[in-house]
């Protein structure tokens, strides 16, 4: 991926700000520039709005063919993280054994390498997720 | 709005087809369909084509003109579109098309779906298709497509109960029609022991519980249905076409187990064709994962929500049941080459409704559905078709 690409949403990916609409206070993650229930009455008005980073496995699956940037993971724990009604995140389940993921299971946000470009290139950091 | 009949239809064989171009596959399912319909070139008003990546997957974007010079139709000036929606590609190039007919835009119409994965990397491939997702907000973090499909493939079982045989009879059912496809890619039989004992991709999803990646291309001839009849005995009307988006990520939908951009589609085909779940004979529906399926004959409304895994287990959904799901082995068998799998799929129905498809001949079929995907659901698009006509 290309640098600025993932330099562009470093806040999110490093600190897991979402935003929240202005008008009727419905958060979103990843951050959202218009409300999908107020359109338009939202533009302008969402504010940044940092999430804890704790939040409940809705489902998840462990990878075994993987893409090349995550070759050396496999088997590896892939998750969707719900942080609270209706705000969801998909992300890595780190230092627990694939047989002990559960659906339902309580999880917490760590900030770890994703991944990196070749031996010399940029390394990338953002979220992982943690048993809490 | 007049309507429309397909005259023509064309397929290469569907396979890791090393000895040959894009530009010969598109050429081959085109040829193959102005034959079938039996018009001429210069009868030709456009083409549209669907393709997901040629850009990634052959280095070539612009395919359309691409197409239509090696075709031989450049010098007549012939119009022709590219059409990209990731797996519902093809769909969309048929929609397309058939609204430049039925708006009296165009009179005869050539669809192509193409598509050449097997050039690049296996690997590379896979990312490609995940790319289909939301890339920086999924994949980046190491979701694969698979994955994606396998997290709703847990979710089901979670919620419904659904089992990983369930799953599997999914393959089973597709190998054994795609055995009685000559252009299919696997023409082999598999046993539920061998598709639940596979190496896993991403849990509870197995090898065999994947399409694989492909190359192929398909193609249709559209002209207007009063027309139809001076082109062939037995023209298939579209009776209907409906399309519905949805949220890209899969995190962010409304239910992990419900496709709802399916659910939509499948409404707004019905109420336009005048018919009902229960009036279909054929489907070809989106099988790229073994859940995929299930979900579609529940979001369709073949089946109730919940209970796709156990009609596919009781065989309800095999070859001449209640429904035939996929006779001609779906993505899972016949091929999975993206952009051409819509106008594929179109192609099965036309046949099996034209009543020459052979040994895996549906009987006494009069409506005939295709339901294609493109990303984890994002973009869904059905038609439907009558035949008998």
């Amino acid at each position: 991926m290309a640098i600025p690409r993932f330099w562009r949403e470093i806040p999110s990916r490093y600190n897991l700000i979402g935003t929240e609409c202005g008008n009727c206070g419905k958060k979103f993650f990843p951050p959202r520039i218009i409300c999908p229930d107020c359109h338009r009455k939202s533009v302008g008005k969402m504010k940044n709005v940092r999430f804890k980073g704790t939040g409940e496995v809705v489902t998840y699956s462990v990878i075994h063919n993987a893409p090349k940037a995550f070759e050396m993971q496999v088997p590896y724990i892939i998750a969707i993280i719900e942080f609270e009604k209706g705000v969801r995140a998909t992300g890595q389940i780190i230092d627990c054994e694939p047989k002990d993921v559960k659906i339902g299971m309580k999880v917490v946000s760590t900030f770890r390498k994703i991944g990196e470009d070749g031996k010399s290139g940029v390394i990338y950091y953002g979220y992982k997720f943690k048993p809490a | 709005m007049r309507e429309v009949a397909v005259i023509g239809i064309g397929e290469t064989k569907f396979g890791e087809l090393w000895d040959k171009s894009f530009r010969e596959i598109g050429i081959e399912a085109g040829l193959l369909a102005i034959q079938d319909a039996g018009i001429k070139g210069n009868e030709i008003d456009a083409l549209y084509i669907g393709n997901m990546s040629a850009g990634k997957f052959i280095d070539q974007e612009h395919i359309a003109p691409l197409v239509a010079d090696y075709v031989g139709l450049a010098g007549q000036n012939l119009p022709a579109t590219r059409i990209e929606a990731a797996g519902a590609s093809g769909g969309l190039a048929l929609s397309s098309a058939y609204m430049a007919v039925a708006s009296e835009v165009h009179d005869i119409v050539v669809v192509g779906g193409a598509e050449k994965m097997t050039d690049v990397s296996e690997v590379y491939a896979q990312e490609i298709l995940a790319s289909t997702a939301d890339q920086e907000w999924e994949s980046v973090f190491g979701a694969t497509f698979a994955g994606l499909h396998a997290m709703i493939a847990r979710r089901h079982m979670h919620e419904y109960g659904t089992t990983k045989e369930q799953l599997a009879q999914v393959a089973v059912k597709n190998h054994k029609n795609g055995a009685l496809n000559p252009n299919a890619q696997y023409r082999k039989e598999l046993s539920l022991e061998i598709v639940i004992s596979a190496p896993m991709v991403a849990e509870p999803l197995g090898l065999f519980d994947c399409a694989p990646l492909s190359d192929g291309a398909a193609a249709l001839v559209l002209c207007p249905l009063d027309r139809a009849k001076s082109y062939t005995d037995k023209p298939v009307r579209i009776a209907s076409c409906g399309q519905a988006g949805d949220y890209m990520a899969l995190h962010d939908r409304r239910d992990i187990c419900v496709m709802d951009a399916t659910v939509v589609a499948g409404k707004k085909a019905f109420k336009y064709a005048g018919i009902g779940p229960k009036d279909i004979n054929l489907a070809e529906v989106n099988d790229n994962y073994t859940i995929s399926e299930i979900l579609a004959i529940e979001d369709l409304g073949f089946f109730k929500k919940g209970e796709g895994g156990k009609a596919t287990e009781e065989e309800r959904t095999a070859l001449n049941s209640e429904i035939s799901v996929n006779p001609s082995g779906g993505l899972k068998a016949r091929g999975q080459p993206v952009g051409a799998t819509g106008v594929a799929q179109a192609v099965e129905v036309v046949r099996q409704l034209r009543g020459e498809a052979g040994k895996r001949q549906v009987k006494e079929a009069r409506y005939g559905l295709a339901h294609n995907v493109g990303g984890t659901g994002s973009t869904v698009i059905v038609h439907i078709f009558e035949g008998g006509i």
